[in-house]
């Protein structure tokens, strides 16, 4: 079996969780196949290949330090090419979206998306893929090379923060045909609240069903001396600003409660809270996956146990 | 500027789902089908961008099935200015499907593909990059606003943690659009049935679908529950629990 390619993620300057959680991974079947773990940094970040200690070597592409979504997958593409990985671990994040399909497609390789579990299986590899917003694990074997997506939160960063001297080999690739350029990052903005440092979330979903009803969720935050924070599907709906957003595209939370109402709980939003130190979940549907990382549940409709809760604060 | 948008249906998750005789598939007999959530917002987010007067026309195009003339219909009803039915060999993954628009688009043309940025279903990678990789275009994901420039277009990229990038990316292009700049907009059951009796679908070929995604499904199953949580029966009972956090 060949070596385990890690494509690592960084943002301003920082390599990201999902970097070190696929790193220790790697370095796990790498241990078990018999093949080397590499670490694929990019540009300026060849600099911090020291934090990358537990890849058994680093491979260096000289793009700009900017992610760039065709410069990255064009490099990736390349170090796919000349060192023909057995696996490529690519993290299911925004980054990573524009970089495994397009790489594996224009290589011929299977890519397998949403991956919380990977085991190396004969000659292959088996990946388990969250589907239909966490109902379903669907298992994929692959014989032969592949790239998978790998979830955020699926594996522990601890086993992939390793501080060493791994060996730092440079890669030439073409600069690629510059029709994605980087402009800015625009940083989130202000909000009266900072929901990363609520002690206390009432947290609403989808199934509070109206903008009117959001009022329920403050009245019995505000009981509960609590903030309120929301999921993806409320804040598209425009019934609460970005700034209270909690999952993948949101902020990541971790206050001493958390009470989800009317949250199914997608991954990407148990992305976001599942280290809440105590999870309290109410919905009507038993099978919603937010019961699976819930400490307490109440299958029964939010208004109901809201206006109960809120009639005995009283 | 000419706007195509692929549309599909994904099983609505507030069923119960349950796995076929197969072990390997959804038992699609109970299941409701709806349209995408993010194929919602890339068709609001091409319909602004028309009504903005960035572009001249929308095209909607997808897979013919059960519904799919409703489907259609509706965005049209919305805006679309016109919708294409695929018939033909139907794709059995993301790789077949998005060979199936690609044939599709290159047929209809078209100077920028606003594709939903994922799907609960697509388990070999998102339609938006595996499309834009067979008809050769740029691509980025995670879009969430879109401005037309000339020949390029200026796009909001999401990260994590609410950081966005500012990307410029010439035309044509392809991107995977998380959230439109407002709400996917309503079609009233009585405006879809006029456009019903007013307008009609366009049909095309899904054409060669190819090899498809090169990996099979080997098994699905729900995941094992962790029983983890310890189930309450009453509000009283979940008031109990916050006086023992020391919330209340």
């Amino acid at each position: 079996m060949g070596d385990i390619l890690v494509v690592t993620e960084h943002l301003k300057g920082d390599f990201q969780d999902i970097t070190f959680e696929m790193l220790g991974k790697a370095k796990e079947l790498a241990g078990a196949t018999g093949g080397k773990c590499l670490a694929l940094v990019f540009g300026d970040m060849k600099n911090k290949a020291s934090e990358l200690g537990a890849a058994d070597a680093v491979i260096a592409v000289g793009t700009e330090t900017e992610y760039n979504p065709e410069s990255y997958a064009a490099a990736v593409k390349a170090a796919v090419e000349a060192k023909s990985p057995s696996l490529t671990l690519v993290g299911s994040t925004s980054m990573g979206m524009d970089i495994a399909a397009p790489v594996a497609t224009a290589l011929g390789l299977p890519v397998v998306g949403y991956c919380c579990g990977i085991s190396n299986e004969g000659d292959g590899f088996s990946f388990v893929s969250q589907q239909y917003g966490g109902k379903m694990n669907v298992v994929t074997n692959v014989s032969g090379a592949a790239v998978a997506l790998v979830l955020a939160g699926s594996f522990p960063a601890e086993a992939g923060q390793t501080s060493g001297s791994p060996a730092v080999e440079d890669l030439a690739v073409s600069a690629g045909n510059g029709k994605v350029r980087f402009k800015k990052l625009i940083e989130p903005q202000g909000s009266d609240v900072d929901i990363t440092q609520s002690e206390i979330l009432v947290a609403v979903g989808r199934g509070i069903g109206s903008k009117d009803d959001i009022e329920l969720a403050e009245n019995l935050a505000e009981a509960l001396k609590a903030d309120v924070a929301c999921s993806r599907a409320v804040v598209d709906a425009g019934w609460l600003p970005k700034t209270r957003q909690v999952g993948k595209s949101g902020l990541k939370v971790k206050p001493k409660v958390y009470i989800a109402l009317g949250i199914s709980g997608a991954p990407e939003h148990l992305e976001g809270m599942k280290s809440a130190s105590t999870i309290i979940a109410i919905n009507t549907d038993k099978n919603a996956p937010i019961f699976d990382v819930a400490h307490y549940g109440i299958n029964a409709d939010l208004f109901e146990v809201c206006e109960e809760m809120l009639e005995e604060l009283e | 500027m000419k706007i195509i948008v692929p549309l599909k249906q994904v099983p609505d998750l507030v069923e119960d789902l349950e796995v076929d005789g197969s072990g390997k598939a959804l038992d699609t007999d109970d299941i409701k089908f709806k349209l995408n959530e993010y194929d919602d917002h890339a068709l609001e987010e091409a319909l602004l961008l028309k009504e903005e007067g960035a572009a001249t026309e929308v095209v909607v195009m997808a897979i013919d099935g059960d519904e799919t003339d409703k489907m259609l219909y509706t965005a049209l009803a919305k805006g679309a200015d016109k919708a294409i039915k695929l018939t033909g060999d139907t794709p059995h993954d993301t790789h077949q499907l998005a060979q199936a628009f690609a044939n599709a688009a290159k047929t209809e043309g078209c100077d920028l593909i606003l594709a939903g940025v994922q799907s609960v279903d697509d388990r070999d990678g998102q339609l938006g990059p595996v499309l834009a990789t067979y008809l050769g275009l740029p691509c980025i994901s995670a879009v969430a606003g879109v401005k037309v420039q000339g020949s390029s277009v200026l796009v909001n990229k999401e990260y994590a943690g609410g950081m966005v990038a500012e990307f410029e990316m010439d035309l044509p292009g392809v991107l995977g659009i998380q959230a439109a700049r407002q709400t996917p907009r309503y079609a009233p059951v009585s405006k879809v049935r006029q456009v019903q009796d007013s307008m009609s679908l366009a049909t095309g070929s899904t054409g060669d679908l190819g090899a498809g995604a090169g990996s099979e499904i080997a098994s699905m199953a729900p995941p094992e529950k962790s029983g983890s949580a310890t189930m309450l029966d009453s509000a009283g009972d979940l008031l109990e629990i916050l006086k023992e956090k020391g919330v209340i």
